[in-house]
């Protein structure tokens, strides 16, 4: 199962975005999401198992630079899935990552691929 | 995939609607029929007679099968079923293959052996074809007469009268009209008004032979005495088309039926049989209604997504001009069952008859003859278990001029209003609110109610005024884009279907993939039903983050961590115990506003460590993360006090320990006083004690917050038992009941009749619901743990406490402290 652009093997040798490894599916709960650290950097990765769906997006909530994304609850509004951030129930979409419910700055989101029981993540 | 039907009675056409409707274009379906015309209203037949247009009694015109993309051979039946090449031979010579088959073949009309039953002018009553041959005879004849006095040879009989047929007689084998459905007495009553219409009534006859050449003249029956006749009609049952099944090696049962399960399959898991030939739990059901909800299980099977057959009363209401006469539920149940309320008026030649549950709640059953007004009141009363006004003879006594305790508005939502189409009671509503329908007509054509048989008309009518009349104050509380329902609507359905997870919550009561606002209220309510602990059943991700984690999320990304401490009262063990606790994982301390201490600053990754600390210390959950009871402050009371009139401490503990980690639609909170002094702000909380001379003064829905309001008292000069049992009424009542995130000062001020009517519910049990209640408390008390200590002690849980999945040891980098006082607190947002 793949969001985004498809992975070509060849993604992984170029150095200004590649696929890395992020975790074993089971370690994310069905419909929830987990953070994944990636150097410097947290990411939030959704396992958004009704719609048998994966999801990365950025750990930090635009509005109060708060990294809690990844404990949000997730759902949808219409079709389109987000993501609520715990704080003060901010709504970004997990697909683009833009605001739903404000003017909040959007959300940098993340390809996810499933090989076998691995997740990865594309990152730029 | 190929769906192969086999009969276009009503209920098989009922099929082909629903398959086409729910999933357009997804099956090839084919059709055989062998009456020559399609599917029509088999109920209505006998308003053929009266002039009734053959095409209008049609379910839907031929070209409509053509417009669904279904292929419909009429006059062509099935003769043969290849259960190993998966195909159906029909009579014409067609061959057809299928994926899946439904068997929709019905009844034929079950023929006693009689000698000469074979004569001219001897007739079954089942289809258009037999109408219209009686239609023939009748013309040229006198006397009229039909074999069996149920309720299709009743309507047979009429008709034969309205034909034009001077007499006509009906004769019965058992003792009394109506075997089936009506008491003695009903059975008597009904006779004199059958009576009045013409009609001759033989009761106790076996007819044994036929007589008359070649059409038939004279019954003879068995006591040796006869009857004139020169028209037969036999009505002496049912006997369901197995044929087919039988061939084709498919159980039946031993006297006729193909056997499903509750979703309809057959002995072969590729055929389903739905209607009058299907035989389920060793019932055939030779009524509609039920026909429709086979169809509906069994669609909804082949669609994956099974709503299996639960079995079906065999309510009925005659459909004889100027006879009312209905049966519903369990017509007979008493004795040891049931107590038996009658009401006979003899000149009026009105009989009423309702079997009430032992316990005085439940309606199980009853028989209305002369007036059945209220009959589709009383079947939903009994099909939904509606709780019995106090006094039920009003039920029947009705029109006494006072309104009908126990009416229309007792009614859940999914109380089927129309059996005949299976719409639902909020269907209707829905319809009068939303779709702008305020006629019956329009009402008819948005929702199919009352398109059936028709007997819920009125009702539709009733409820349509209701909910007009309601309209002007009308808001629509819904919880969410995901849900039509309110929070108690949702409640009540969950709890109504027992249903455990939130997912399957959503997939069948609401829409997409639920949110953040209706996800932490389904949650809410599993928990408050089923007391489980919420990250063990499955229903962790639809928790709010600070149920998720236990814990409150503090600015920054820390969380706090509130151990419980029951009325306040703490020993110096516990207070150096926590004082530990917090010098190791560096937390801030500070007494709340709850009597209790709050320990701010926690990592995620440490709060298994320090709950382990904690509980080892005696300490337990306080959930200041949950909607959940949060503290019972108490002042010292009489163990101390120079005023206190009671032990208010003790008391306190007793409440917090019996309601903690209640689940509610919000926080509640309680305090208990030792007198009138009131040093626990007992009337500022939702609910709450104050000592007196004889006992406790009760006061609920009072609430601190931006908008306080004192709270109201709702009894006085309680003993410690008679309290509780108050609040647990009080509690279940409020957690049934609320809207999400509403306190109970809110429901209380929304709720009609106010403090007077929860004083009726909690007090004097206007609902009958206190005894139900109570055992929910109890049930509830029972069942409690800690939370925190099945987190620690449960691996799959623990492990979901860590900032990093991937990197399960580390601390999230970004949290980050500053120092102030000697202790620390959260850097300010960027
Ligand atoms: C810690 C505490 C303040 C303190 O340092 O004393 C506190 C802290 C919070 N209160 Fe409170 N309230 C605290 C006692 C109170 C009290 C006093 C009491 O309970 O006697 C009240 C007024 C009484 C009442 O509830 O009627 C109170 C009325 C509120 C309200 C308003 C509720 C309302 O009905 O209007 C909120 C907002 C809400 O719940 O929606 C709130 C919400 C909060 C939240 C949960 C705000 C939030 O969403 O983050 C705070 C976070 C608590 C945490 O992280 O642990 N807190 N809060 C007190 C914890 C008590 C405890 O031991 O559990
Ligand atoms: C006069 C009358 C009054 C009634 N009044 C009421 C009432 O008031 N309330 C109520 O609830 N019910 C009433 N009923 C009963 C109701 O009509 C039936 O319960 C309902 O029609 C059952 O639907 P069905 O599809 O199972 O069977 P049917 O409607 O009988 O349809 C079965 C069809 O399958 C066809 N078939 C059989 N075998 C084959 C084959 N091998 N190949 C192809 N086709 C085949 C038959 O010819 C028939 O057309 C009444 C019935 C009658 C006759
Ligand atoms: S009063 Fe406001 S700031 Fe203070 S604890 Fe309660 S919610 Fe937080
Ligand atoms: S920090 Fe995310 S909504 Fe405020």
């Amino acid at each position: 199962m793949e969001i985004g652009e498809s992975a070509e093997p060849g993604d992984s040798g170029r150095t200004d975005e590649h696929w890395f490894f992020a975790c074993y599916k089971e370690e994310v709960p069905e419909d929830g999401g987990v953070c994944i650290k990636y150097g410097d950097c947290q990411i939030a990765l959704f396992y958004f198992a009704r719609r048998n769906e994966w999801y990365a997006t950025q750990n930090e909530c635009p509005h109060r630079k708060q990294m809690a994304l990844s404990r949000g609850l997730i759902g949808s509004a219409g079709d389109e899935p987000k993501v609520a951030c715990p704080f003060h129930k901010n709504t970004f979409s997990l697909k683009s990552g833009i605001n739903l419910n404000g003017n909040e700055q959007s959300l940098e989101v993340y390809p996810v691929r499933l090989d076998e029981n691995k997740v990865y993540i594309k990152i730029k | 995939m190929k769906i192969v039907i086999v009969g276009n009675g009503m209920v098989g056409f009922k099929c082909c609607e629903k398959l086409t409707g729910r999933a357009p274009g997804r099956f090839q379906i084919t059709v055989f029929g062998e009456e020559t015309r399609p599917a029509y209203d088999r109920v209505h037949l006998s308003d053929y007679f009266s002039g009734k247009e053959e095409a209008s009694l049609y379910l839907a015109p031929a070209e409509w099968y053509a417009g669904q993309g279904i292929q419909l051979h009429l006059g062509d039946p099935v003769c043969q079923i290849n259960r190993q090449s998966k195909t159906v031979d029909s009579f014409k010579g067609k061959s057809v293959p299928y994926d899946l088959l439904i068997l929709a073949t019905g009844s034929a009309p079950f023929v006693p052996v009689i000698e000469g039953i074979e004569k001219k002018g001897v007739y079954l009553y089942r289809n258009l074809e037999d109408l219209d041959l009686i239609e023939s005879r009748a013309a040229k004849s006198q006397k009229g007469a039909v074999i069996g006095g149920g309720l299709l040879g009743l309507e047979a009989a009429k008709a034969l009268l309205d034909l034009g047929l001077r007499e006509v007689s009906v004769i019965e084998y058992a003792s009394r009209l109506m075997p089936r459905q009506l008491d003695e007495m009903g059975s008597q009553i009904l006779m004199e008004k059958l009576k009045t219409l013409g009609l001759n009534i033989l009761l106790g006859k076996n007819t044994v032979a036929l007589e008359g050449d070649p059409g038939i003249r004279q019954l003879l029956f068995s006591d040796g005495t006869g009857l004139d006749t020169d028209l037969l009609v036999i009505s002496a049952g049912i006997r369901p088309r197995d044929e087919l099944a039988q061939m084709a090696g498919l159980e039946t049962g031993t006297r006729g039926g193909i056997v499903v399960d509750e979703n309809m399959q057959t002995s072969d898991p590729f055929i389903y049989a739905v209607g009058e030939c299907a035989l389920h739990k060793g019932m055939i059901y030779g009524l509609v209604a039920p026909g429709y909800d086979m169809a509906e299980a069994a669609c909804c099977h082949i669609l994956d997504q099974p709503k299996p057959f639960a079995g079906y009363d065999m309510s009925t209401r005659l459909k004889l001009i100027g006879v009312d006469v209905a049966s519903f539920g369990d017509p007979f149940a008493n004795g040891s069952q049931a107590d038996v309320i009658t009401i006979h008026h003899g000149p009026e030649g009105v009989y009423k008859r309702i079997n009430i549950s032992k316990d005085g709640k439940n309606l199980l059953g009853g028989i209305l003859i002369g007036d059945a007004s209220q009959y589709n009141l009383l079947v939903q009363t009994v099909r939904n278990k509606v709780i019995l006004p106090a006094q039920p003879e009003d039920l029947i006594l009705g029109d006494r001029g006072n309104a009908v305790s126990g009416g229309l508005g007792s009614l859940p939502d999914e109380a089927l209003i129309c059996s005949c189409e299976s719409i639902s009671k909020k269907s209707i509503c829905d319809a009068v609110r939303f779709e702008k329908c305020e006629n019956v007509e329009s009402i008819k054509r948005c929702t199919k109610a009352g398109t059936g048989c028709g007997g819920c008309v009125p009702i539709l009518k009733d409820l349509m005024t209701e909910t007009l009349k309601a309209e002007g104050k009308y808001i629509r509380n819904r919880i969410c884009e995901h849900f039509e329902y309110s929070r108690q609507e949702l409640f009540d359905l969950v709890k109504l279907y027992q249903i455990k997870t939130c997912n399957e919550v959503l997939s069948r009561f609401g829409s997409q993939d639920g949110c953040e606002i209706c996800k932490p209220v389904i949650a809410s309510i599993l928990a408050s039903l089923w007391n489980e602990m919420p990250l063990r059943s499955g229903n962790g991700t639809a928790q709010d983050s600070n149920d998720r984690f236990l814990a409150n999320i503090q600015k920054g990304g820390s969380y706090s961590v509130v151990p419980r401490i029951p009325g306040g009262e703490i020993t110096p063990d516990k207070l150096v115990a926590i004082g530990l606790t917090a010098k190791k994982y560096n937390l801030y301390t500070k007494i709340t506003g709850g009597q209790r201490i709050d320990l701010f600053g926690a990592h995620l990754h440490d709060l298994p460590l320090i709950w382990e600390d904690l509980i080892a210390a005696g300490f337990e959950s306080g959930h200041a993360y949950g909607k959940a009871l949060r503290t019972v402050k108490s002042c010292v009371g009489s163990t101390w006090c120079r005023f206190g009139l009671h032990d208010s401490v003790s008391f306190a503990i007793r409440i917090e320990e019996r309601y903690r980690g209640l689940r509610a639609p919000h926080k509640i909170k309680s305090a208990v006083s030792g007198c009138i002094r009131e040093c626990a702000e007992a009337q500022s909380k939702d609910f709450g004690l104050i000592a007196t001379e004889k006992g406790w003064n009760l006061y609920v829905c009072g609430n601190g917050g931006s908008k306080p309001q004192h709270a109201l008292l709702l009894a006085t000069d309680l003993d410690e038992q008679t309290c509780i049992r108050y609040i647990d009424r009080f509690l279940m009542f409020y957690i049934q009941t609320a809207d999400p995130l509403t306190r109970t000062a809110t429901w209380l001020n929304k709720m009609e009749g106010g403090i007077d009517y929860l004083r009726n519910v909690v007090i004097r049990d206007s609902l009958g619901l206190a005894a139900q209640w109570e055992q929910e408390m109890d049930q509830h008390v029972a069942s409690y743990q800690c939370e925190w200590k099945v987190a620690i002690e449960t691996p799959e849980i623990r492990k979901r406490f860590t900032h990093f999945v991937n990197a399960p040891g580390e601390k999230d980098p970004t949290l980050d402290f500053e120092p102030m006082r000697e202790q620390k607190k959260a850097r300010e947002w960027k």
